[in-house]
């Protein structure tokens, strides 16, 4: 099987899986005041410290949380009902952002009298400063904008956009759970307030992400009880999806540079196959050779005239896992509203394909790919547009 | 693969006897409802759910096929179109013409398939020739009549050799969490079962006259001619009854003057039913008549008669009188045979008489 979709799920780390049964023998609740409550707390206090160091934040910022989705909808909400009081209502929202951070912030609009700024995109998926710059004003309750996106890969200027945001006194939230391991991420250095990770996306396993938030944004919490993570987020401490996480975070963070090297000479080598085999694929995104501008681990392509969801369902049955999107729209083929943003015409979103690349990635998985493209190709064209 | 029992198990068969089966939900409406309620309709997201857990059993790739704005120019439009010309459509005959056996099909050639596999309930053997099921009840040879050889050459009804009470048997037996799944009803796109309410809402209300068939006296109003079924007896709200006091019925229904006129039973009996767009599959067209036994809408009983066919026009003789048969639907001809009934042709009913 060549699997080509490390953006929707990443194989874990055996260094995590490892992390992850070990502790998961132990019994232990971390609130616990007991030996085996003692144990337990002090390995999530441990990988709490680790995850801060290796991305620039101190221990007590990390909350702990059940993934991606529930940290952006804990900093979207939280956030927004925290300097609402205040007459900050206004939310100011990347038009390529996540459903998770989309549909909070739509939420908000349609039930919290928020009022949702769209921040257009240019045709790469970039959050252009300018554009920030003159949406921000006095009554702008939080900026959210991803770090990386999920389909098309384009890395956003975080630095740039959490520097105009914090100007005018404005916190950032950003969904990183796709930069983090893959480009350089330090939340003290980016100025950020608010951070999403999770683990799946990194080696780490399902179920269990963070909130990097800093101490002095107020946010307002969601699940109520005990209260165990700063009283932000309540709800018993999942200690060996935390342990996993945090090995993963570490091994993610620690090996980078080295990782983002592999996958984009891999990424770059599946690229002019792809353009050598169908030469009229469309990368979208951000251009490969322009260092820093997209995931190391992306391409993303349009074949014109084919169904993303046709080259997906030949492709399969290949044994070749790509995907047409984000996995949580998969279903019912709706255009992508990412490539929607981009300027993209409604047909070509829907001839697109997402292969991303990963720890576990080879040569051979090109070599499958390359074999099994041109005749899905074929096929899907002669198939054409479905209606 | 609807999410029901019948496809599950059609997909079930098809993996057993070999084949390298792929399940294909089809996404017919743009803004599908959560759940299912009650016995009616389809294409639920839950349908879907159900459908995607019977392909996963079953260990084979499962894949939702967005197919609603064909659905909706084929069918749905084409339903209120004929509804309006004063016709009464079969919109599950028309799917199959169109949808899954065209668009569908089509798809799945270009896609390197060889054939569709559908959980129908009529047989299709090596012979070519397609058969009413053994399941008489259930049988929905009529509903498939309407597919050309062409179309029936790449088509695969496992299911047509089993009761229905055996189908669900054997997807108990294979573990198939749909073996208990009602059976869906009436049309799928009508949600509520309310067609009359779907045609107004499409079609607006529109008052016009009751007329009597003897007399030309007008008896009451409607709202709207296309609400009417020629045999229709209910809801006719006349008022007053007949001078003879027996039931009236509908007779027939004229858009152009949005007259809908009735008369007593007898008046709906027809000997004589003629249908366009013949598509003959049992072997070639025959040149003289033919005895056979005909069946004139879903689920109707098979009348004894003979068919001739002239072009693409088929013109049927009943040996005895039927009654309320409307334009619009399909005319199925078979040759009744000990091995099944086998399907000669079709046609659209354009006149009876």
């Amino acid at each position: 099987m060549a699997y080509l979709d490390h953006a929707a799920t990443t194989p874990m780390l055996p260094e995590a899986l490892d992390a992850y049964v070990a502790t998961a023998r132990e019994v232990g609740n971390a609130s616990s005041l007991h030996g085996p409550g003692r144990a337990a707390r002090r390995l999530v206090e441990e990988s709490r410290e680790r995850i801060a160091a290796v991305l620039g934040a101190r221990p007590s910022e990390v909350i702990f949380t059940g993934g991606g989705t529930e940290s952006d909808n804990l900093a979207v909400k939280g956030v927004y009902w925290a300097r609402r009081p205040a007459g900050r209502t206004k939310v100011l929202v990347g038009a390529v952002e996540h459903h998770a951070v989309l549909d909070a912030v739509h939420w908000l609009g349609e039930h919290e009298g928020a009022e949702v700024v769209s921040l257009p995109v240019d045709h790469e998926g970039r959050v252009r400063p300018e554009v920030l710059a003159e949406a921000l004003d006095d009554k702008a309750a939080l900026v959210t904008v991803m770090w990386a996106n999920n389909e098309v890969g384009t890395v956003q200027p975080i630095a740039e956009l959490a520097a105009l945001a914090a100007a005018r006194g404005v916190p950032l939230h950003t969904d990183a759970v796709q930069a983090v391991g893959q480009v350089p991420v330090d939340y003290a250095a980016s100025g950020v307030a608010a951070l999403t990770l999770t683990g799946h996306k990194l080696g780490g396993p399902l179920g269990v992400g963070a909130l990097v938030l800093g101490r002095d944004v107020a946010c307002t919490p969601q699940l109520h009880g005990g209260g165990q993570e700063r009283d932000v987020r309540s709800g018993t401490l999942d200690v060996p999806g935390i342990v996993s996480f945090a090995c993963a975070v570490e091994h993610a963070v620690k090996h980078q540079e080295q990782h983002a090297q592999r996958l984009a000479a891999l990424r770059d080598e599946l690229i002019e196959w792809v353009r050598a085999v169908v030469p009229d694929a469309i990368l979208n995104g951000a251009p490969a050779d322009e260092p820093g501008s997209r995931l190391p681990g992306n391409a993303h392509f349009s074949f014109p005239g084919c169904e993303g969801d046709a080259l997906l369902l030949l492709l399969d049955a290949q044994d070749i896992a790509v995907s047409t999107g984000s996995a949580c729209s998969a279903g019912v083929a709706q255009p992508s509203h990412v490539l929607l943003q981009m300027g993209a015409d409604p047909l070509s979103a829907r001839s697109s394909l997402r292969f991303t690349l990963g720890h576990t990635s080879t040569r051979a998985d090109l070599d499958a790919l390359i074999t099994a493209l041109p005749p899905a190709v074929d096929r899907a064209r002669r198939a054409g547009m479905s209606r | 693969m609807s999410g029901g029992v019948d496809s599950a198990v059609a997909a079930a068969r098809a993996v057993a006897a070999g084949h390298d089966v792929t399940g294909v939900h089809l996404a017919l409406s743009k803004n599908a409802a959560t759940h299912r309620t009650g016995a009616r309709g389809c294409c639920t997201k839950e349908d879907a759910h159900d459908a995607r857990r019977a392909a996963d059993v079953l260990g084979i790739p499962f894949y939702v096929w967005d197919m609603a704005e064909r659905f909706h120019e084929d069918v749905i439009e084409d339903f209120v179109a004929e509804y309006a010309a004063g016709r009464t459509p079969n919109p599950c005959l028309r799917c199959n013409e169109k949808i899954k056996f065209a668009a569908v099909l089509d798809r799945a050639l270009a896609l390197g398939f060889d054939a569709v596999v559908t959980g129908h309930h009529a047989r299709l053997g090596a012979d070519g020739l397609l058969r009413r099921s053994v399941d008489l009840a259930k049988d929905q040879s009529y509903v498939l009549a309407v597919l050309n050889s062409e179309q029936l050459g790449h088509s695969m009804f496992p299911l047509g050799d089993s009761t229905k009470e055996q189908v669900r048997a054997e997807a108990h037996a294979r573990g198939l969490a749909v073996a208990d799944k009602p059976d869906s009803h009436d049309i799928c796109f009508i949600a509520d079962g309310d067609t009359q309410g779907f045609l107004r809402k499409h079609l607006g209300s529109e008052p016009g006259d009751i007329v009597d068939a003897g007399t030309g006296e007008v008896l009451g109003k409607h709202d709207g001619a296309f609400a009417y079924t020629v045999g229709q007896r209910k809801g006719l709200a006349l008022g007053r009854p007949a001078p003879d006091g027996r039931p009236r019925y509908v007779l027939s229904i004229t858009p152009v003057t949005n007259t809908v006129t009735v008369g007593p039973a007898e008046a709906l009996e027809v000997s004589q039913v003629d249908g366009e767009r013949t598509v003959w599959i049992a072997g070639q067209p025959p040149t003289g008549p033919v005895e056979c036994e005909v069946q004139l809408r879903a689920h109707g009983r098979p009348a004894p008669a003979v068919a001739e066919l002239d072009g693409s026009v088929l013109s049927v003789r009943l040996r005895r009188p039927e009654r309320g048969i409307a334009a619009g639907q399909a005319v199925v001809v078979y040759r009744p045979d000990p091995a099944g009934d086998i399907v000669l042709g079709s046609a659209t009913i354009t006149t009876a008489s």
